[in-house]
């Protein structure tokens, strides 16, 4: 009887504790993470690689995503201006809204599935078959070798991929309102120019560039921190993506807060 | 020159796989450690790389104390030890070749001709001259664990540590490893801890046989030795008769 009225209390102390040593091993990898920074010559050969693996080969996915973002979002602009608000406001509305938002965010959280689960799959996979401790006994700080050119890569091609993004969804739109719309170039090019600021640009690769880190120290964190057989992959890679996810949203709002 | 292993006691919550391990590995010999499954053979053997850090007691290496290295002289000592895995744990993405040269190029010490030769010297001790540009992925389990052993030599260690190294291996592949065991302590001089359950495997490598039972070290002898042990728990293993060992439980 006794334990039926503390099994609650007790589930949230279990989660309190849970939580607070889940922090505190992230902080302990943080740490560990920056002073393999400076292990330059062991994730210098790395990067590239990384670069390629992250960066260039999620292009097709952000694409496609950004594409029809700025299609729907040409053809829904119209539908709500019409007959109230001039028709090159869909030029405004989709740029604003691309670059400003969708274009990160939209590309953050699918990258989130493609790039943190590969991630956290790959290195939860070294760690179980023993990979890991095997770059130990042949000298190498593991994190130097496997976690660092993943973050870097990370933050330096997050942005660039979400700067393709933006054009082509910013091109989407255009396309869809010369074809659907009945629009012309100059009509939506005059609303794409109306409240452009060059900051928007700025603001959208500084949010790719944060969401890049969250994804590839998130997905880093539990490939690294797996302990198991299959089954522990498996969950680290839905920990991964679940987690990197819910902090590309709080970045998006901290951005919005901080900058705008 | 040895590995000393003093009171190694280590716990995974509130189960404690080793009590009170003490243990020295002789400059030259090759040292097996028999034991059950999931008597903590392998935890022995990381705690020396401190793969593992022991909860208490003193792991030295050439009187180095493991346990108070700081990262950098660890990671200089990890590369006098080679350390062959159970299931190899050769890189999937890395070539035979590039697998075996890994260690090489951490160590910087050599350009990549120089490298290459070492890698091709390893793979012919090993017997897999050839085998250069295949992938883990396209050779067999015993050619993987050669591989694993080519890579462990590679760096010429002083010491070389082997879990497990026939686990899951036909007989025949089996006395290829064992073979290459005793050539590789005969040729580059190594001395060797080799961690298995197979005994067969163990009368044929080993100088000295040691047995981890129940978190301590119950029995270390040469192999003809322990043959004569009159310890139940030590002739129930070796014989393969858990009845003698249940006896005295």
């Amino acid at each position: 009887m006794q334990r039926t009225w503390t099994a609650p209390f007790a589930w949230v102390g279990r989660s309190a504790v849970e939580t607070a040593a889940a922090f505190g091993r992230f902080g302990v990898f943080g740490a560990r993470a920056g002073r393999a920074v400076a292990d330059v010559a062991t994730w210098g050969r790395m990067l590239v690689v990384q670069m390629a693996r992250l960066g260039v080969a999620s292009l097709p996915i952000a694409l496609f995503i950004a594409a029809f973002t700025g299609i729907v979002l040409s053809l829904q602009a119209s539908y709500t201006f019409t007959g109230t608000v001039p028709e090159y406001f869909v030029g405004t509305l989709v740029g604003k809204t691309v670059i400003l938002e969708l274009g990160p965010v939209l590309t953050g959280l699918a990258l989130a599935g493609r790039v943190g689960a590969n991630i956290a799959a790959e290195l939860g996979t070294m760690r179980v078959t023993e990979q890991i401790d095997a770059l130990e006994t042949l000298g190498y700080d593991p994190v130097s070798y496997l976690v660092i050119p993943r973050v870097v890569a990370g933050v330096l091609m997050f942005p660039v991929v979400v700067a393709c993004a933006d054009a082509v969804g910013v091109a989407a739109g255009w396309v869809t309102a010369l074809n659907l719309l009945d629009m012309s170039t100059p009509e939506f090019v005059r609303g794409l120019r109306l409240f452009f600021l060059p900051f928007d640009v700025q603001y959208s690769l500084v949010k790719a560039a944060s969401f890049g880190f969250a994804v590839t120290a998130v997905g880093t964190h539990f490939g690294f921190h797996t302990a198991g057989g299959a089954e522990a992959v498996g969950r680290s890679t839905t920990q991964a993506v679940v987690v990197s996810s819910m902090l590309i949203l709080v970045l998006d709002a901290f951005w919005a807060v901080a900058l705008l | 020159m040895s590995i000393e292993l003093r009171g190694i006691r280590k716990a995974f919550g509130p189960r404690v796989i080793l009590e009170d391990v003490t243990l020295t590995v002789e400059e030259g010999e090759t040292l097996a450690v028999i034991g059950y499954s999931g008597v903590g053979k392998s935890v022995l053997l990381k705690s020396i790389v401190r793969l593992l850090e022991p909860d208490a007691g003193t792991v030295l290496v050439d009187g180095q104390d493991v346990g108070l290295l700081p990262r950098e002289q660890l990671l200089e000592l990890r590369r006098r030890i080679g350390y062959v895995f159970q299931f190899a744990a050769l890189f999937d993405s890395l070539s035979v070749f590039d697998n075996v040269a890994l260690g090489l190029r951490r160590q910087g010490s050599m350009n990549e001709a120089a490298i290459a030769t070492r890698v091709g010297e390893s793979l012919r001790l090993v017997e897999l001259e050839g085998f250069e540009e295949r992938f883990p992925g396209q050779i067999s389990g015993g050619q993987r664990k050669r591989v694993g052993l080519a890579r462990a030599i590679a760096t010429r260690p002083r010491y070389l540590l082997y879990d497990e190294p026939t686990t899951g291996l036909d007989p025949v592949t089996t006395a290829v490893i064992d073979r290459l065991i005793l050539k590789l302590a005969r040729e580059l001089g190594v001395t060797s801890l080799v961690v298995t359950h197979d005994m067969k495997s163990a009368y044929r490598i080993a100088t000295r046989i040691a047995m981890l039972d129940q978190g301590r070290i119950r029995f270390v002898g040469t192999p003809a030795e322990i043959q004569q042990s009159a310890d139940p728990v030590v002739r129930g293993f070796i014989e393969g008769r858990p009845e003698l060992a249940q006896e005295v439980a």
